[in-house]
């Protein structure tokens, strides 16, 4: 150590290092963006970047500014990243139809190309979260259903409701149902945090742990009702419901039945 | 004689000479029950009490009711490797491993709820047809009693699975507890063996839920069935019907089939409905761990409005000489409903001493007859819907794009405007019924058939109804108001002005009727 020292005062000392550091930088930051979902070449990739731009200049710019500064009803996209595009252009919430309480899902208004054309456009003009690949969403090998659904509970359930059926909040604000939901959007929201949604970052929930949600949610979608109909898996309010209308229903009818001969 | 009946005949008379049981078991089976739909709401409720001790003994056999912490190593995949507690895992194997067992736990728990549903019915027809007047005051009382332990009973039952739900339902239990004033932090720590959760309360729940209660239960609807077998069910008024007989079948054998017959249709109807519809699905909801919790937790139907008042209280609280008064629990959770809860139970003896009446009555009254108690009752549904609505917000607003904080407040102001209004308007709604039926006694049925008189003029055929509708429409009495001089026959003033005062005016309320046909309006139409 002492002879690598001794150059520590050497005039080529302070160009080096910050060589290093923009390689360092530099490497990256092409590793993050590296993640887009299919390698693409750089012309490729700067028509897809000039044709998200297009599209964002027609669509999008009315609200969130020409140059993504946002405005007073919409939120300045810098640094957003290509996750909350792909998030929420993908899933139709964006552009929005009406204003009210809460930006609604609806049927996407871009195809997958344009979405990732968008999602390329923003993620070119700041670093942000990257769209998470195939490989990296691989719930099946990676991800544990049980452990998955012990992290549901701690921290999806108090909002989306137990089986992921959604809840209300506040205000006419809700946290949506979660069945049907890609698992990309999933951990798009996740990553990201859209509207009333907290971001559970890396720290948070780990890759693998979001995985496991992921896998929970998937499994909860895909499980059979094993009780008979699940009255729309929200507890006991459906329950009251039915005993009233059709136990107590029935029953009465059938009281008036047996009580009618005697007349 | 045949043989068989020579072999019966002796083993009656052998039974007969040793207990002496002939006399009771022809006065008995010569018993008759009067016959109305409505009648029947009280035995739901005992035919689901048979089905919830039987479904509730299958429970028993492989429940395990302990929280000891164990590893979930059964059927259901997406538990598999949890921990939890024993009680959890056992309802969990009942559900996936026990033979027939998920059909047993929704019988026992739709039960539950028909049982609660046809309690409150049975109440309510009690309430409305007067049937609680002297001498059933006891047997009223007895009901409000079993009413109050089914409640309880219910939530301690859906508490045993010990899921992420139940779990949810006893923390707000605690904290309600907790809100007692003084000697709530106290009580809770008794009645939990410690700090919540603690490991104590499911094998405490257990012998409350499956021993003690269900005892409790039995004695008091034997007493309740034995009061009305003793004092004999109430009637309907009709022609022959009268305050000292009892019209209807024999229980042999009419009756008896009836209500046997009854008791499969109530199993049927139990058993289908846990044959295609879920309830408390445990394993979707998880183990219960106090720091979760799901959207849209609720009660069961039966606590739902007691959920609901206590969503929509203020965030009221007081600190005073180093204690907490919770305001916003203690009054929706303890106040309010200690107050409906002894006004029901005491209401015969109130509207009595309003009425002043102190006879017997073994006849009904119709609703619309006595419109002032007909709107108490629908004043104190109206109540209780409201704060049921509340105690759904979550769920209602989500299904139907509505806030939560919308209708918070919509309740919140309801809950004070609505009942009111509901009792004026019943009120109004039970005259105008007087008033149609004093129409329906002088003037008879529209027939719908016009006639075109010599003068060119049309008029409706009316058809004078039957001697015995006119019988049940005229039949009751429509007893004034109190007089209550305010000095005695010495001239002396009575005591009690201002409560004389009080039931003056209340008596007053109650007497509101619409003088019904007499025999002289009738002889008067008759001259027509």
């Amino acid at each position: 150590m002492r002879h690598i020292s001794r150059y520590r005062n050497h005039k080529a000392v302070a160009p080096l290092l910050l060589i290093i550091a923009l390689f360092g930088i530099g490497t990256t930051f092409n590793v993050a963006s590296a993640s887009i979902k299919e390698p693409m070449n750089a012309s490729a990739r700067s028509a897809q970047i000039e044709e998200g731009k297009q599209i964002f200049l027609k669509g999008c710019s009315t609200c969130h500014g020409l140059n993504l500064e946002g405005s007073a009803i919409a939120p300045a996209l810098m640094g957003v990243g290509a996750a909350s595009v792909d998030f929420q252009v993908g899933t139709g919430r964006m552009p929005v139809a009406d204003m009210s309480a809460q930006i609604a899902r609806k049927e996407p208004v871009y195809n997958e190309e344009e979405v990732a054309a968008l999602a390329a456009y923003v993620a070119s003009l700041a670093p942000g979260p990257a769209i998470p690949t195939d490989e990296q969403l691989n719930y099946e090998r990676d991800g544990s259903t049980a452990e998955g659904g012990e992290l549901f509970r701690n921290n999806c359930a108090m909002c989306h409701n137990f089986a992921g059926q959604g809840g209300a909040l506040t205000q006419g604000k809700y946290a949506p149902t979660l069945m049907g939901v890609e698992a990309y959007h999933i951990y798009e929201a996740l990553i990201t945090g859209p509207q009333s949604m907290p971001v559970f970052n890396d720290k948070t929930l780990t890759p693998e742990e979001k995985l496991s949600v992921i896998k929970w949610i998937k499994a909860a979608e895909a499980e059979p009702n094993l009780g008979g109909a699940s009255l729309g898996r929200t507890g006991p309010v459906a329950e009251g419901l039915l005993v009233w209308i059709l136990g107590l229903g029935v029953l009465i009818a059938v009281a008036v039945w047996l009580t009618s001969r005697a007349r | 004689m045949t043989m068989m009946e020579k072999r019966v005949g002796s083993a009656a008379n052998f039974v007969d000479e040793r207990l002496g049981a002939a006399g009771w078991v022809k006065k008995s089976l010569n018993k008759v029950f009067p016959d109305h739909w409505t009648f029947m709401f009280g035995e739901i409720c005992m035919y689901s009490f048979v089905i919830l001790l039987l479904s509730g003994t299958f429970l028993t056999f492989w429940y395990d009711p302990s929280q000891r912490d164990v590893v979930y190593e059964g059927v259901y995949q997406p538990l598999k490797g949890i921990t939890m507690s024993a009680a959890y895992a056992s309802s969990l194997d009942i559900s996936f491993e026990v033979r027939g067992g998920l059909l047993m736990r929704q019988i026992h728990h739709w039960s539950a709820n028909i049982f609660m549903a046809a309690i409150v019915a049975h109440l309510l027809r009690v309430f409305f047809t007067g049937a609680f007047r002297k001498p059933r005051e006891f047997n009223w009382i007895l009901g409000i009693l079993l009413l109050t332990l089914g409640l309880v009973e219910g939530l301690l039952g859906y508490s045993l699975p010990d899921d992420l739900l139940s779990g949810t339902g006893l923390r707000i239990t605690s904290a309600i507890i907790q809100a007692v004033p003084l000697v709530g932090t106290y009580l809770t720590f008794f009645l939990f063996g410690g700090a919540f959760p603690g490991v104590g309360f499911i094998p405490r729940i257990f012998t409350l839920h499956i021993l003690i209660l269900p005892g409790i239960f039995l004695a008091l609807i034997t007493v309740h069935v034995m009061l009305v077998w003793y004092q004999k069910h109430t009637q309907f008024p009709g022609p022959g019907k009268t305050e000292k007989n009892v019209v209807g079948h024999p229980i042999l054998p009419v009756y008896m089939a009836k209500a046997g017959g009854f008791f499969f249709i109530v199993f049927g109807v139990t058993a289908f409905l846990a044959a295609v519809a879920s309830i408390n699905p445990i394993w979707l909801y998880g183990p219960y761990n106090p720091a979760q919790i799901s959207a849209g937790s609720q009660p069961d139907w039966y606590m739902g409005w007691l959920d609901g008042l206590v969503r929509m209280a203020p965030p009221w609280e007081t600190h005073a000489f180093g204690h907490t008064i919770s305001w916003n629990i203690l009054i929706p959770a303890l106040i309010v409903p200690g107050i409906i809860f002894t006004g029901m139970a005491f209401y015969p003896f109130i509207e009595s001493w309003i009425t002043g009446d102190k006879r017997e009555h073994h006849l009904l009254d119709r609703p619309r007859n006595v419109p002032n108690r007909t709107a108490l009752g629908v004043m104190s549904i109206t109540f209780v819907l409201i704060s049921l609505i509340n105690g759904g917000n979550d769920i209602i607003a989500t299904h139907f794009d509505l806030s939560i904080n919308q209708i918070m407040w919509a309740t919140r102001i309801s809950i004070f405007i609505l009942p009111p209004i509901a009792f004026v308007v019943t009120k109004r709604l039970c005259l105008s019924l007087q008033r149609a039926d004093r129409d329906l006694v002088l003037h008879g049925m529209e027939t719908g058939r016009l006639v075109r008189m010599g003068s060119g003029e049309f008029v409706e055929v009316h058809e004078p109804i039957s001697a015995e509708k006119r019988f049940i429409l005229t039949s009751h009495e429509q007893a004034g108001a109190l007089e209550l001089p305010a000095t005695d026959a010495r001239g002396v003033k009575r005591p009690g002005v201002l409560k004389n005062k009080l039931r003056l005016r209340l008596s007053k309320a109650h007497a509101v009727a619409i003088p019904k046909t007499s025999a002289q309006d009738l002889k008067e139409i008759e001259h027509h």
